[in-house]
């Protein structure tokens, strides 16, 4: 897989992730034409595109649409599915997902695919393994922080 | 603000974010965005040491503020700082900020390199997987440096945690494709391949990954993952009925790097499994959900394209393919559209190509009714991908109205689709004709010049089908509106074929002079330029149209006409019609000769054009060889009597002009869109269009137009020839480019010879050593050889376009050379026009009485007589304007076939002879050069840019130069440099 990217159906990018360099000029420029090109397409329309040398796989989701772009051999079902798993550790985690979530969590959203696909290759398929992994750091996370007071959390002091 | 947040929550985030939210206008946001960088550049710039949560929190925010689309140019050490904080969540914020902002100041990337290696060797799991995450994340080569040696030892290691191996495994494949020559397996081959056999599934899937990437690179070393692989397919798909797509899909790719396993115990379970997988597909679902059906067809598919990559299994090919005629009525767009994709490869396979047949009308339905054009494209990729000559007629005719309400996007691909198809299948030649003719028709804007070149190069080599060509362009012509491209072929045709049908009152030779001329006023300058030249072809033809296409080219729309080659070509045909003696005429005014026979330029077009829905290369070359045979062979129902009986009427061009069995093409390589041009008409070089410039004086000469005679010929003078020199060796054109951006080297070696060359250049001279070595013991006796300047140079048709454009001249050489001797030649060489061709040397020797003789091409290109030229970058792209009309400038796309390394990409550009500018082009990465080739004649001013895309692994190129032929010729020299 060579990128993937979230984005609403306002065009509102809200996850991107790049798994080949390329410069932010570029990412910006590719992210455009591609939500540009899957917005225009119609709901019962298939779910792959062919896009330069690569293939576009979709799915919408409520008002989100996820996308990935996979190399030319890639099986476009099984990237389908990958799509789905992702979908299914987030409403997991979240608990029944929205936009929002995604939005206001964006750093677990990350946590999450990172745990699921590395380098553009499915690294953990268990759902449950990727959720254990995700758990035991949040388990870190609330020893680790110390209460605060109000005004401090808002950026007041 | 969603109530949800887990773990910890960053307050002071969550309210910036919600503030960004309720911004009304951009202008806002971008206010609120400013207030906050400010606020947090204050915050680390302050005297007040931060604590770790208002670091975390303030990376935090910047990290937002970048994903929404804005620059952020500091924090890059804050992030680092975190890194090496005990507290998880801060590393974790720490490691996503540098994943996401990744900096190449060296500085940062020493601390960030010491934090990862701090973490890796920490024995935590959750800190070691964290930086393994990041160096997959951000890939760089100084990763790969420092790390690459370590992440295969913690791979393999006997007491690495499955969930740290599943992310150095993968982490390993991200450096692999960055840095392939950092990452050495050597040692831990085998330990890596056996991960195949790892308890953990995780594990195995992930090392999937890598041992395929690895395969395909070093197949040979990993080839005994192959038997794991099944085993492990067998196992975990068939046995345990365990659906694992991800895995098994990987395994069934992994096996495509493979030939079939020749182990015959392990390819029956191989071949079991598959069918396994193709009886499970015809079992009812087991759930009614999509995921299910897709995972299942995900391995479905991925079977069906190891089947069809194995390409050996009759049986289980048909299956594919009935499986996926079911498929083609499915409910499931995505479905239909899998289907169509995949049984356009199983259409080349001889096995199954049959069977796919037989789902013709379904094929064609899906062309007609299909709502989604993605879909439709497939349709019509495979339908060509199915066509052969049983079915040529109802496909070609199906694409053809198809095409008068398909998308824009994929017009051009279809016609030339159409075209290919109606050439390759082609019975009956007034078939072809009617065919392009109606392509134009229905969609002329899209018939590219390749298109209509390619019909008046099959007419002009094949007489039976001349006079209904002409009649039939005479017919559509008739049309109040045709197209610019119907008049081109047109007037091409008349030109040359009108006399068979001027018999007919209809169509005599004024009523088809007044129906070409009806068009000429709204035509282009090229179209009308090649009008003018059918009108002088016209007075050879038919003497009766002298005197009012005389009227016609007098007028002064014609010989004042502002454009400068339409006057010219006015004044001199003028002159020509009225001092010229009809023999003379006649002779400059011949029917012009067949073309020699070589590839289709329209399937090199098709083959090039890798754009959206392309059929791959690899897909023509297959129909190719299926044409090939078909057309050749005529085994599937071709109708032998009837090309047997057209290859006797057309002495030279055999029924291969239209096989596309052409034996090595000429241009090896895909030929640009302007070299096309070369392609069609070899032999008038790449000038405008060939037909005219056939006719064209040489400018320099006009006035002695006539009196040149056809006595001067030009060849360079040969030493002795008593065989005929044989055709140059088919790798003489590599050999050719390989010395482009060179002057020294080995020229050619086989198992008797070794020739060396060292040549040097200066202006429009240039001087070559040859040094022949015999590398046996025996004598070579009789040895000769003979240096010639072939193509344009000598062979004309028209005598008169002929003149020197290379004075190449070769001292003898002694004629025996002693067993491991080695003697030397010296060829004085100089350039008088632009030109093409290098010239041949062609050799002959006895060796132990046998006769050799072999030709090669002396590696003599136009950019030998380059002077480099220095300029700022205002000059640059001042004289960069000034050559901005379309034939001046030559441009190519075209794949790396190197590696991409800056210094080599210089190195070679200054071979080639120009100057390299520095600082001249506004993107660093792009490299621009100026020069001025020397010629006797005249200086061609050249300006090159070649831009490198890394990332896709492309180059393009572009140059202008004062003519025309130079850029072409420059462009097409250098695509094969890189």
């Amino acid at each position: 897989m060579q990128f993937m990217l979230l984005f609403s159906r306002q065009g509102k990018l809200r996850l991107q992730k790049w798994y080949v360099p390329l410069a932010d000029a570029q990412k910006k420029k590719i992210s455009r034409e591609v939500i540009q090109m899957v917005l225009a397409r119609k709901p019962k329309m298939c779910s792959f595109l062919e896009w330069r040398d690569l293939k576009i796989v979709y799915k919408r989701y409520a008002s989100l649409y996820f996308c990935c772009a996979v190399e030319d051999q890639e099986n476009e079902l099984i990237t389908l599915e990958i799509i789905h798993r992702y979908v299914e550790l987030l409403d997991k985690y979240f608990g029944s997902v929205c936009e929002l979530d995604i939005i206001f969590n964006f750093e677990k959203a990350y946590y999450i695919l990172d745990e699921f696909i590395l380098g553009g290759e499915a690294q953990e398929t268990s759902k449950k393994n990727v959720l254990k992994a995700i758990e035991q750091a949040d388990m870190l996370q609330e020893e680790a922080e110390t209460p605060r007071s109000v005004l401090e959390e808002i950026g007041l002091t | 603000m969603p109530a949800v947040s887990k773990g910890d929550g960053m307050r002071g985030l969550a309210v910036f974010i919600s503030d960004i939210r309720n911004c009304k206008s951009k202008e806002a946001e971008i206010k609120r965005i400013n207030k906050e960088l400010a606020n947090i550049r204050s915050k680390f710039k302050g005297d007040k040491a931060l604590d770790g949560y208002s670091k975390k929190k303030y990376v935090c925010k910047l990290l937002f503020i970048f994903l929404l689309g804005h620059d952020i140019d500091f924090g890059h050490m804050e992030a680092v700082n975190l890194l090496s904080s005990n507290k998880y969540t801060e590393k974790q914020i720490g490691y996503l900020f540098i994943s996401v902002l990744v900096n190449s100041n060296s500085e940062l990337i020493r601390l960030i390199n010491n934090a990862i290696k701090n973490d890796l060797s920490s024995r935590n799991p959750t800190f070691m997987c964290l930086a393994l995450h990041c160096i997959a994340n951000v890939g760089s080569r100084e990763m790969a440096e420092a790390f690459a040696g370590e992440i295969p030892r913690i791979l393999v290691a006997g007491d690495t945690m499955d969930s740290v191996k599943q992310s150095a495994a993968l982490c390993l494949l991200r450096l692999y494709k960055t840095s392939p020559d950092l990452v050495l397996m050597g040692e831990w081959t085998s330990r890596v391949v056996h991960l195949l056999n790892d308890q953990h599934m995780g594990v195995v899937t992930a090392a999937i990954s890598l041992i395929t990437c690895l395969s395909q690179k070093n197949p040979d070393e990993f080839k005994t993952c192959v038997s794991l692989a099944v085993s492990r397919l067998s196992r975990d798909y068939t046995y345990y009925f365990v659906p694992a797509p991800w895995l098994s899909c990987k395994l069934l790719r992994l096996l495509q790097c493979y030939p079939p396993p020749e182990d015959g115990a392990v390819k029956g379970r191989l071949v079991e499994c598959l069918e396994t997988i193709l009886n499970k597909a015809q079992e009812p679902p087991k759930s009614k959900k999509v995921q299910h059906s897709n995972a299942k067809n995900a391995i479905l598919f991925e079977a069906i394209s190891l089947i069809i990559h194995y390409d050996s299994e009759p049986n289980l090919l048909v299956r594919a393919c009935n499986q996926l005629g079911q498929f083609l009525q499915h409910r499931e767009t995505n479905l239909r559209y899998l289907a169509l994709e995949s049984m356009c490869t199983l259409a080349s396979s001889e096995f199954s190509h049959e069977a796919v047949k037989t789902h013709i009308e379904t094929v064609i339905n899906a062309l007609k009714t299909e709502r989604d054009v993605s879909v439709r494209q497939r349709a019509a990729d495979l339908l060509y991908a199915m066509c052969d000559r049983s079915n040529a007629k109802q496909i070609v005719a199906e694409m053809l109205s198809y095409l008068e309400t398909a998308d824009y996007s994929i017009r051009e691909e279809m016609v030339l689709k159409v075209a290919i198809l109606a050439e390759k299948y082609a019975v009956d030649y007034s078939w072809y004709v009617d065919t392009i003719l109606n392509l134009i028709r229905i969609a002329g804007d899209y018939v590219s010049e390749e298109v209509w070149y390619r019909v008046i190069q099959i007419v002009i080599n094949r007489d039976d089908v001349q006079g209904y060509a002409a009649k039939t362009v005479f017919e559509a012509l008739q049309a109040p509106a045709c197209h610019e491209n119907m008049v081109k072929v047109g007037g091409y045709i008349l030109g040359e074929f009108g006399n068979l049908i001027a018999g007919d009152p209809r169509s005599s030779p004024l009523v088809q002079f007044n129906l070409l001329h009806s068009k000429f006023h709204l035509c282009s300058v090229p179209t009308r330029a090649l009008l003018l030249s059918a009108y002088i072809k016209f007075i050879n033809l038919f003497p009766e149209t002298k005197s009012t296409i005389q009227e016609v080219l007098r007028s002064d729309s014609q010989i004042r006409n502002s454009d400068v080659e339409l006057q010219q070509r006015a004044v001199e045909y003028l002159k020509l019609s009225s001092i010229a003696s009809t023999d003379v005429l006649a002779t400059v005014l011949e029917e012009m000769p067949p073309f020699p026979e070589r590839e289709s330029s329209i399937l090199a077009k098709l083959k090039k054009k890798k754009g959206p829905g392309a059929v791959s290369v690899n897909e023509l070359e297959e129909g190719k060889r299926e044409g090939g045979e078909l057309n050749g062979g005529g085994e599937r129902g071709a109708d032998n009597s009837n090309m047997a009986a057209s290859n006797a009427s057309t002495p030279s061009p055999s029924a291969d002009l239209l096989g596309l069995r052409a034996g090595p093409p000429v241009n090896a390589a895909a030929p640009s869109a302007g070299s096309l041009l070369v392609d069609v008409f070899s032999e008038a070089g790449a000038n405008d269009d060939g037909f005219l410039r056939d006719l064209e004086p040489p400018t320099e000469s006009s006035d002695s137009l006539l009196a040149e005679g056809p006595g001067d010929s030009d060849s360079a003078p040969p030493s002795v020839v008593s065989e005929d020199p044989a055709a140059p060796l088919p790798e003489s054109n590599e050999l050719l480019n390989k010395f482009v951006c060179k002057n020294n080297g080995v020229l050619f070696e086989n198992q008797l010879l070794q020739i060396g060359i060292k040549s040097e250049y200066r202006q429009n001279l240039g001087r070559m050593y040859l040094f022949y070595g015999n590398k046996t013991s025996v004598q070579f006796l009789t040895f000769t050889t003979t240096v010639t300047c072939p193509g344009e140079l000598q062979s004309h048709i028209l005598f008169m376009c002929t003149f020197k454009k290379l004075n190449v001249q070769a001292k003898p050489v002694e004629p025996l050379i002693e067993g491991g001797a080695q003697v030397q030649q010296v060829i004085n060489i100089e350039c008088l026009g632009d030109f093409c061709d290098a010239p041949l040397l062609n050799i002959k020797f006895r060796y132990g009485g046998a006769l050799q003789n072999f030709s090669l091409k002396l590696p003599v290109t136009i950019n030998k007589f380059f002077q480099p030229t220095e300029m700022a970058s205002n000059d640059f792209f001042q004289r960069w304007k000034q050559l901005s009309q379309p034939q001046q400038e030559a441009q190519k796309i075209f794949k790396a076939s190197h590696g991409m390394d800056t210094e080599v990409i210089k190195a070679k550009l200054l071979g080639l002879g120009m100057a390299l500018l520095e600082n001249v082009d506004p993107n660093p990465e792009n490299f621009v050069c100026a020069g001025v080739i020397q010629t006797k004649a005249q200086q061609v001013g050249s300006l090159l840019r070649l831009e490198p895309n890394s990332q896709a692994q492309m180059y393009r190129l572009t140059v202008r130069s004062s003519k025309d032929t130079v850029s072409q010729r420059l462009c097409e020299l250098l695509a094969e440099q890189f």
